[in-house]
């Protein structure tokens, strides 16, 4: 059953996002920040917990689920640690995510060449 | 009064370009909506479900959902800067579309490509600037967002508005 | 004091005393544009990887300027030497590709910018100089390269996007002309300069819409200024408007009262074949109109398949700052009237 709702929630997410970017000038790298952006107010508004609590990485797997880990961070780091914790909470929960990012990136930049489109 | 004329000069302009741009409209073929959104759905479920797998995976071998959630990410991440490397991604991303942008595949990619691209200007200004050249955005407007937002909860905390 | 003779004509257009000779085009593309419908025309087909022995893009498109160069001279049967001045230009940055292109061959040059339109802009130039007699032999050469261009002006290659229907395929390949006082069996006998045309379009990725208003302002100049109708042409060739641009380009002209349907022929649609390469709209870039040009419409000309032909090359002005800055992307097109002999 999770993996039944993970498909049709984070495709319906997939789906949404395109007429944006179909119907509207918005450039990839806009609604990217557009999405994580929203992801972290939903979190803050604790819609977006009852979302992943419902579709797992169907609602985890979209950058709104990295908006929304980011938040969470946040709000544990403030729990924790008080005022400084809004300077340290974003990054601590997003860490995997971006240093994967980057670690295999450049990893790649070592190995690949740039390619042709066809 | 030169510069009521040019106003009202600038005005005509606009309306013309409005016009003009509402015929280009007309004019300019689009890819259908539906199709696109069919194939969205498709391929951002299939990743999810990608997802879901692994993070279920990671459970049943006792890990906590917080550790797994770190796995999945990282699977995934490293699964799509493969693609991009072996210019798949690319491939995936014509027919997916917002299917291939929206997940955390996306992000490696738009992270991916740029590194692989400016390799030839060199470690610091070309793969070192260049590699945020996408994902920079998301991550100052995420972290900007986010500690925004912290700052709210953080005030209604000492207030004692929220728990 | 001897007095200068009048070549101009019209508002915008000069009519050459002496026309002015092309001796020979060459060109070489990349493999895509050589499976292309052109494909046989052109001199040289590059590889898969689109690299041309090189190791970056920018490399890449200077080699393909200094091959391109090379073979026209060559086919022209000259020595380097005897090349008074190359007009060149190309769409990188400060044409970057231009200057590492044409170092080697240690000959006056004039680097040019015209967006998609530089080789119009270098072939009128090019001609005005040798007929003013500032030169016996020169050579016009542009080049654009798919790679570096996608790099320059969207995003890396590897970034996974889709692009809409409106959108062209930049052209990896470069065509060069060598023209001269005599010889050859085609001539340059006048020129259409092009002004900048901004309709307010802010869509870069519907280029043919910028640029069908100013391809459609030259050309309506030119028949204005010669006092031409469409059917003195055998050929109305635009640069690259591709599909959108042509559809736009039909309705202004009727609007004007010139049916150009049955003359009129865009290389960025004669280069790909849209349905079997996912071209879209059809190909773009300065290397479009120069490939086509020194390969497919040279060579009917110099046959007198056709007799008269007007060439406009049409380019979309924006650089990334611009278009940042939310600026719109207006157009230009520079038409030569090149004819058999």
């Amino acid at each position: 059953m999770d993996y039944i709702n993970a498909f049709w929630v984070g495709g319906l997410i997939c789906a949404l996002v395109q007429i944006l970017l179909d119907k509207t000038k918005l450039l990839p790298g806009r609604v990217m920040v557009l999405l994580v952006c929203t992801g972290a107010v939903l979190g803050s508004v604790g819609i977006y917990n009852k979302l992943m609590d419902f579709a797992g990485a169907g609602a985890s797997v979209p950058l709104l689920g990295f908006g929304n880990l980011l938040w969470k961070g946040v709000k544990k780091a403030i729990g924790e640690q008080g005022f400084i914790g809004i300077f340290m909470g974003g990054f601590t929960s997003s860490a995997v995510g971006i240093s994967a990012a980057l670690i295999f990136a450049y990893l790649a930049s070592l190995i690949f060449k740039p390619k042709m489109k066809n | 009064m030169v510069k009521v004329m040019a106003t009202a000069a600038e005005q005509e302009k606009q309306k013309k370009a409005k016009e003009y741009e509402k015929y280009v409209k007309q004019v300019t073929p689009t890819h259908s909506l539906f199709k696109n959104m069919c194939r969205a759905f498709l391929c951002g479920g299939a990743i999810c479900v990608l997802g879901q797998g692994i993070m279920n995976f990671c459970m049943s071998q006792g890990l906590d959902k917080e550790i797994s959630g770190g796995w999945t990410s990282l699977i995934l991440v490293l699964l799509s800067v493969l693609c991009t490397g072996f210019n798949i991604y690319p491939k995936i991303a014509k027919w997916g579309g917002a299917g291939t942008l929206v997940p955390i595949t996306g992000f490696a990619n738009s992270v991916a490509a740029p590194a692989i691209e400016y390799q030839k200007e060199g470690q610091v200004f070309g793969i070192g600037c260049k590699i945020f050249i996408i994902a920079g955005p998301v991550i100052l407007y995420g972290i900007l967002t986010s500690a925004a937002l912290g700052a709210i909860y953080y005030v209604l905390k000492l207030w004692g508005i929220v728990g | 004091m001897t007095e200068v003779r009048k070549q101009t004509i019209g508002k915008q257009s000069i009519q050459f005393e002496h026309a002015v000779h092309i001796l020979s085009g060459a060109s070489i593309v990349g493999k895509k544009e050589g499976d292309g419908p052109l494909g046989k025309c052109f001199d040289v087909i590059g590889g898969e990887d689109g690299m041309f022995g090189c190791q970056s893009w920018e490399e890449a498109e200077s080699v393909l300027q200094k091959e391109a160069v090379s073979m026209a001279i060559g086919k022209a049967e000259l020595e380097n030497w005897q090349i008074r001045t190359i007009y060149v230009g190309d769409l990188l940055a400060q044409t970057i590709a231009s200057s590492f292109g044409i170092i080697g061959f240690d000959t006056p040059v004039y680097g040019l910018y015209g967006a998609c339109a530089t080789m119009g802009e270098a072939l009128s130039l090019s001609s005005m100089s040798v007929a003013a007699g500032y030169g016996d032999y020169v050579v016009a050469v542009t080049s654009s390269h798919f790679g570096s261009a996608e790099k320059e002006f969207r995003f890396p290659l590897g970034y996974g996007n889709q692009r809409p229907l409106s959108a062209t395929w930049t052209v990896t390949g470069s065509g060069a002309c060598v023209l001269g006082t005599k010889g050859g069996k085609a001539r340059i006998t006048g020129i259409t300069t092009g002004k900048i045309i901004d309709f307010g379009l802010k869509d870069s990725l519907n280029m043919g819409a910028c640029m069908a208003p100013a391809a459609c302002d030259t050309i309506y100049q030119n028949m204005m200024d010669f006092n031409r109708m469409p059917e003195d042409y055998d050929r109305i060739i635009t640069g690259d408007l591709g599909e959108v641009g042509q559809h736009i380009l039909f309705d202004m002209m009727k609007e004007k009262g010139f049916d150009i349907e049955k003359q009129h022929m865009d290389c960025g649609i004669e280069i790909y074949d849209k349905e079997s390469q996912d071209t879209h709209a059809g190909g773009s870039g300065c290397g479009c109109s120069a490939v086509t040009f020194a390969s497919y419409i040279l060579p009917k000309i110099e046959k007198g398949e056709w007799k008269r032909v007007l060439f406009v090359p049409t380019g979309a002005l924006l650089s990334k700052v611009s278009y940042n800055e939310g600026k719109s992307v207006p157009g230009i097109a520079q038409a030569v009237v090149v004819e058999h002999c």
